[in-house]
Formats: C-alpha cells, sequence, structure tokens
C-alpha cells in the first residue's frame, strides 16, 4: 500500500502529535512558519507512507488529507 | 490513489481557534463525521456552553443555541419536550455539567429526558484560564489551588459518570479519551451509540471525554496527551459505565 | 375560579404548549393547574422542574424550539430566574413569566406586596434589556393579560412578565374566557428545528465584538421605542375634574377604588390613575394629567417604587405624595381613604 499526506499549511499549528503516532516516521517539522505563527510540519519525502490515515485521526485541525493507492 | 480522508461535510471549514493539541477540535471532528455519516444533520441540535467551546457554532454546520453556564441540559429538555423529533445534545464542560450544572444533570437524567450530554472533561476551567474544576485531580496546581488540591480544602475530584449511573434515568454512560488514535476511535463509536440511544427514544445518554488542556496544564501537546494515560486515568477510568439500553423498549 | 387558575386556562386557550414550573407559595395552584389541564393535552409537555433557574432554562430552550413557553413562580423564584430572562430578552425569543409577588426582601413572607415592581421594570437581570410588564388587578384582568402576553411576546419577539401577586392569585372571581385554544399550536417562523431545507442557524448573543453587541442592543432598543408607542396601557377613574389623583396598580387600585368611591360620596374630588403596562409605564398620561391636576398620591404595596416613575414622568410639574405599606401588609380601603382625606385638606383642595 502506497500512501501520501498532505498537511494545509495555514491551518497547521504545529503540535506535532501526528509526529508522535506516525507507525513509518515520515511527517516531520517543515521549518516554516505559516501565516499565524506556528511551525508547521510536512510529510518528508522517504516514500513509505502507507496510507493509513492514523495523523489523520489525531490532527485536531483536520489539516490533513490522505490518499492511498 | 484515492482520497481516504477528509473534512466531513457538517464541519464548517473556518479555522479552530482552539490550542495545539486542544481535544475539542477532535471531539467536533468526530461529531460532525457522525453526523453526516448518521444522516443527523437536519434533525439535530446541539447546545455549547460558556467556555472554550463557545464558538462550537462557528464549526458544526447543525442548528446551535447557546446556553447560560450549567443550563445546558435544562435547555435542552425544553428544546426536546416542545419539539420531540429532533436530536438534542448538549456540549458542555466539567465545571458546566458538574460544577453549576450539576443539579440540571441529575434531574434531566433522572426524568430520562432524551438527550445526549457531550462532558468534556479536562480536570481545569479553561476558556477563564486554568481555575480548579470539580474534576481536578488531588494535588493537581491550577490558579487556585496554586499549592495543589488540598484534600481537606477542596474536596476529591468528582466521578460524575458513576454518579449518574445510579440515576435510573440514564441508560448509557461511558467514559472515554481523544489522546490517541485508539481511543479518538472509541470515542466516536461511543458517541455514535450514544445519539443512537437517543435516537431510539431510550433515555438520558452522555459520553465523558477526557480531553487534553495544554495551555492549562502547562504542557507540549504531546506531554498533555500523555498526562491522560499517566495520571487521569487513573481517577477517571475509561469505559462503558453503564448501558442499560438493551433492557428496554424503545417507547 | 381563582385567579391562578385562571391564568392556566387563559394560557392554554392562548396556545401555551409548554409550561415549566416549581412550587412556591402563593402560585401552586397554576403550576398545578397546568399539571393536571396541560400535561395530557396533544403536543404539550409539563415539567416540575428541579428548581426555578432550571424552569427557566427550560423555558429559553422551548422557545428556541418555537413554541409558546410560560413559566410562573413568586418573588424569590423570580429572583433565581434573572439570569435566564436577561437571556431570552438577548436572544430575542418570545416568552410569559408570572410572578405572583410576595412580601420580601429574603424569604419574605407568603402574602401579596408589590415590592418586585423595580426587578420586573427595570429589566431585573444583567444587561441593558426591558421586558414588558402587565399589572392584572381582577382575576378577569389576569386571564385578559395572560392572553395578551402571549401575544406581545411573540409580537415583539420579547419576555413578558405577568406582575401579579398573592393575593389575586387565591381570589376567586367570576372570568369569561373570550378565546378557545386552538386547533393548531403555533410554531414561530424563526425556531430551530433543525436545519432542513434551509442553511443551519444559530441562537446566540455572545460575540467577540463589541460593535456586534452594540448594534444588537441599539436594535432591542428601537424595538423598545416602538413597545413604548404602541403597546402603553392604562385606565383612569374619575380623573377629569380631580384635584387629587391617586397612581397605583394591580391589588392596591382595586383598594385604591374602593377609598376613592367613598371620598366621593364626601365630596372630595379625588380620581386615580391605574397604569395597566407598568413598562412601558404610561409616562406620557401622567404628564398630560398635571395639566388639570396638581396633586399626585402614589399607593403601593411597598417603600416606594412606581413613585420614582411618577416623578421622573412628571419632571416637577406636580407634587407627588406617597402611601405605602411594604413586607406583605395589606391596607384596607378605610385606611387608604383616611390618607386620602388627610393629604387632601392637608394640601387645601377644594
Amino acid at each position: 500500500m502506497r500512501g501520501y499526506i498532505e498537511v494545509d499549511q495555514e491551518l497547521c499549528k504545529g503540535c506535532q502529535i501526528c509526529i508522535a503516532f506516525c507507525p513509518k516516521g515520515v511527517i516531520s517539522p517543515s521549518n516554516k512558519l505559516n501565516a499565524s505563527g506556528y511551525l508547521t510540519v510536512l510529510l518528508n519525502d522517504s516514500g513509505e507512507c502507507t496510507g493509513c490515515a492514523i495523523c489523520a485521526v489525531v490532527c485536531p485541525e483536520v489539516a490533513i488529507e490522505v490518499y492511498r493507492g | 490513489m484515492k482520497k481516504v480522508y477528509t473534512r466531513p461535510r457538517s464541519l464548517k471549514r473556518n479555522p479552530f481557534h482552539y490550542c495545539p493539541g486542544c481535544g475539542h477540535s477532535i471531539i467536533h471532528r468526530v461529531m460532525t463525521e457522525l453526523i453526516d455519516e448518521m444522516n443527523l444533520q437536519e434533525r439535530i441540535i446541539g447546545i455549547p456552553p460558556p467556555g472554550c467551546s463557545v464558538f462550537a457554532y462557528y464549526y458544526f454546520d447543525i442548528d446551535m443555541a447557546e446556553s447560560a453556564h450549567g443550563r445546558g441540559a435544562a435547555v435542552a429538555t425544553g428544546m426536546k419536550r416542545a419539539f420531540p423529533e429532533a436530536i438534542v445534545f448538549t456540549y458542555q464542560g466539567d465545571g458546566d455539567l458538574a460544577a453549576i450544572g450539576t443539579a440540571e444533570t441529575i434531574h434531566a437524567a433522572n426524568r430520562g429526558e432524551k438527550i445526549t450530554a457531550i462532558f468534556i472533561n479536562n480536570a481545569v476551567y479553561g476558556m477563564t484560564g486554568g481555575q480548579m474544576a470539580p474534576t481536578t485531580l488531588l494535588d493537581q496546581q491550577t490558579t487556585t489551588t496554586p499549592y495543589g488540591r488540598d484534600v481537606k480544602l477542596e474536596g476529591y475530584p468528582i466521578r460524575m459518570s458513576e454518579i449518574l449511573a445510579l440515576v435510573e434515568g440514564a441508560v448509557y454512560i461511558e467514559r472515554t479519551a481523544v489522546n490517541s488514535p485508539a481511543n479518538i476511535r472509541r470515542t466516536k463509536k461511543a458517541i455514535r451509540k450514544a445519539l443512537q440511544t437517543q435516537i431510539d427514544d431510550l433515555g438520558f445518554s452522555l459520553v465523558e471525554i477526557l480531553s487534553p488542556c495544554p495551555t492549562n496544564w502547562k504542557m507540549s501537546p504531546l506531554e498533555a496527551w500523555q498526562w491522560i494515560d499517566k495520571e487521569m486515568t487513573k481517577q477517571f477510568p475509561l469505559g462503558v459505565i453503564k448501558d442499560t439500553t438493551g433492557d428496554k423498549d424503545a417507547n | 375560579m381563582n385567579g391562578n387558575s385562571a391564568i392556566g386556562e387563559a394560557a392554554i386557550r392562548a396556545g401555551c404548549q409548554c409550561y415549566f414550573g416549581y412550587p412556591i407559595t402563593p402560585q401552586n395552584e397554576l403550576t398545578e393547574y397546568m399539571a393536571t389541564h396541560l400535561s395530557r393535552r396533544k403536543g404539550c409537555s409539563f415539567v416540575q422542574a428541579e428548581s426555578e433557574i432550571s424552569a427557566i432554562n427550560m423555558v429559553y430552550g422551548a422557545s428556541v424550539a418555537g413554541v409558546r413557553v410560560m413559566t410562573s413562580s413568586s418573588s424569590p423564584g423570580i429572583s433565581l430566574k434573572q439570569e435566564g430572562i436577561s437571556y431570552l430578552a438577548a436572544c430575542e425569543l418570545p416568552a410569559v413569566i408570572v410572578n405572583m409577588s410576595r412580601g420580601g426582601p429574603g424569604l419574605g413572607s407568603i402574602v401579596a406586596s408589590q415590592s418586585d415592581y423595580f426587578q420586573a421594570t427595570r429589566g431585573g437581570g444583567h444587561g441593558d434589556y426591558r421586558t414588558i410588564v402587565l399589572a392584572p388587578s381582577s382575576v378577569q384582568e389576569l386571564a385578559d393579560l395572560t392572553h395578551h402576553a402571549f401575544d406581545l411576546a411573540d409580537k415583539y419577539q420579547i419576555p413578558v412578565i405577568i406582575l401579579g401577586d398573592g393575593m389575586l392569585g387565591q381570589m376567586m372571581e367570576p372570568v369569561e374566557f373570550k378565546h378557545e385554544a386552538p386547533e393548531e399550536l403555533p410554531i414561530r417562523s424563526r425556531a430551530l428545528r433543525g436545519a432542513k431545507g434551509r442553511p443551519s442557524r444559530i441562537i446566540k448573543t455572545f460575540t467577540s465584538k463589541p460593535t456586534e453587541l452594540e448594534e444588537l442592543n441599539w436594535s432591542l432598543y428601537r424595538r423598545y421605542q416602538l413597545i413604548r408607542k404602541e403597546e402603553t396601557s392604562y385606565e383612569t377613574f374619575l380623573v377629569e375634574d380631580a384635584e387629587l389623583i391617586v397612581v397605583a396598580f394591580g391589588i392596591a387600585a382595586r383598594i385604591a377604588k374602593g377609598a376613592i368611591k367613598n371620598a366621593r360620596t364626601d365630596g372630595l374630588k379625588v380620581g386615580m390613575l391605574r397604569p395597566i403596562t407598568l413598562w412601558p409605564f404610561p409616562s406620557a398620561k401622567v404628564e398630560e394629567l398635571a395639566n388639570g391636576t396638581k396633586h399626585f398620591l402614589v399607593f403601593e404595596m411597598n417603600m416606594g417604587q412606581m413613585i420614582e416613575d411618577v416623578q421622573l414622568a412628571l419632571a416637577g410639574k406636580g407634587e407627588v405624595s406617597f402611601y405605602g405599606r411594604p413586607g406583605g401588609v395589606i391596607p384596607t380601603p378605610s385606611e387608604v381613604f383616611r390618607v386620602v382625606s388627610r393629604l387632601y385638606y392637608q394640601k387645601g383642595l377644594k
């Protein structure tokens, strides 16, 4: 199963809960502040994402959309 | 690839005003998923409290009416008696439901009002800046227990779910948390069951949800999520507290 | 029938669908009447709540859901309801609240008094709002004004208070009910009944934008101006040639009428103005009467509350005297007659 996620950079508040729960470790801090001043997170390019959607389940901001195929 | 996760339809697109790592937005999302899945958007009326979630109506795309502090169960009673076809839920914090609203909550449950109470337990008064709540743990520091909650002065944390289980009109009570994927999924199942209890006209239902409050607990989001497992569940055990839905015939 | 029951019957005939109350002397016959006669009607609901606070919040919920709804209590219980009434006013929700006043302050007494005038007419709860206040002075008027209250509440989307007292509630008088109970219970169009076929709706007043709340307050203000213009109501008795006008409301007006009739047989030119709406207060009528009459005697069963509205209305144009008995003591017509006579001669009136 391959997957990828899109993290809405303006909704993300950088709580990093998704990073803590991602079983594949494919999410990392982005090194960018969004317009609200939060240090956001991004999918890193490791290709290991399975589209399990655990990140979306724990994201308080509903900032993550998940694709799987 | 196909999209396997997206925002629920009943969740408005407004960015949440809640703190990073707060449980409210997770619960809002889980509830709006259920409102979509159970086809309730046209039937459901929500009653948010004064508190951080006073703005719940900016997020839930359903009819909502604000309530005076603590009186959600009474407002819900009035609404449901006036228009029984609606599905009515209150969304209340620990001060709202277990301090100022104790009488209204117990008596609505006692009358077996066909309403659902969503009870957000974060062991503090969030919106007002972190004062002691009835659910604050012993020795927990808050702005009104700066030396830690002292049982001799402030008594014990109150377990509302267990108290309400003694009330016969309450037919479904469960305590869950939203600090892990498994717990979030369990919370969604519990709220689904609670709403179904109302749809089936069986009686009063309540889901108590242990919810992280990183700002007032003075922790990072992850630490707050972990504190629920480490400390809160010792005082507030998770699980079904009462389920007599099988015993009752629908009215 | 007794006054309390007459209110109940009138409410049912006005299409009241829900009643939420709590026992308190001297209005229990009303709560019991609704338990007996409203609870079993189709679509209707009666709840004896766990407190007056809970009851007013149930009223709020039912009003949000669009039905005609009523609660009742007496003075201490009405104090408990103030927050709820403020919320009703803020959210522009109709409701009827009945206060069968008793002696106060505190637990007070269970006998009639008129000491809730300020509480009723000055908003009573927090915030800058008013409610319409109707002051019946007979069992017939209790019935008529109760019916009217529901119409006013719906017309202006405002809570309406019926300010009675323990004596009116207990009195037995013949009543004629001029309306039948409606076949279809009226439902308000702005109600929240689930977002079917329309966008979801919010009922709230809390705002983080001060200008938004300011606009709500001004909108209420404009409504109150309209109500003042359209709904002010009073009764006059023998004022055309009066040298002294008694101003009294509710049960005090009944007592005063007896005293005035006696005074007239003695040749004293005394009349009475009886406000029926305490809010809006008939200030314009008071001012108009002061063109012909210089002396006013405000008579109320309290330590002086309505007198302030009379003084405001006169703005120094006439002389105001006061006679009051607080604490639930019921003055007699002969007592009031003595006061009227003494004042009449003291002021050198012919």
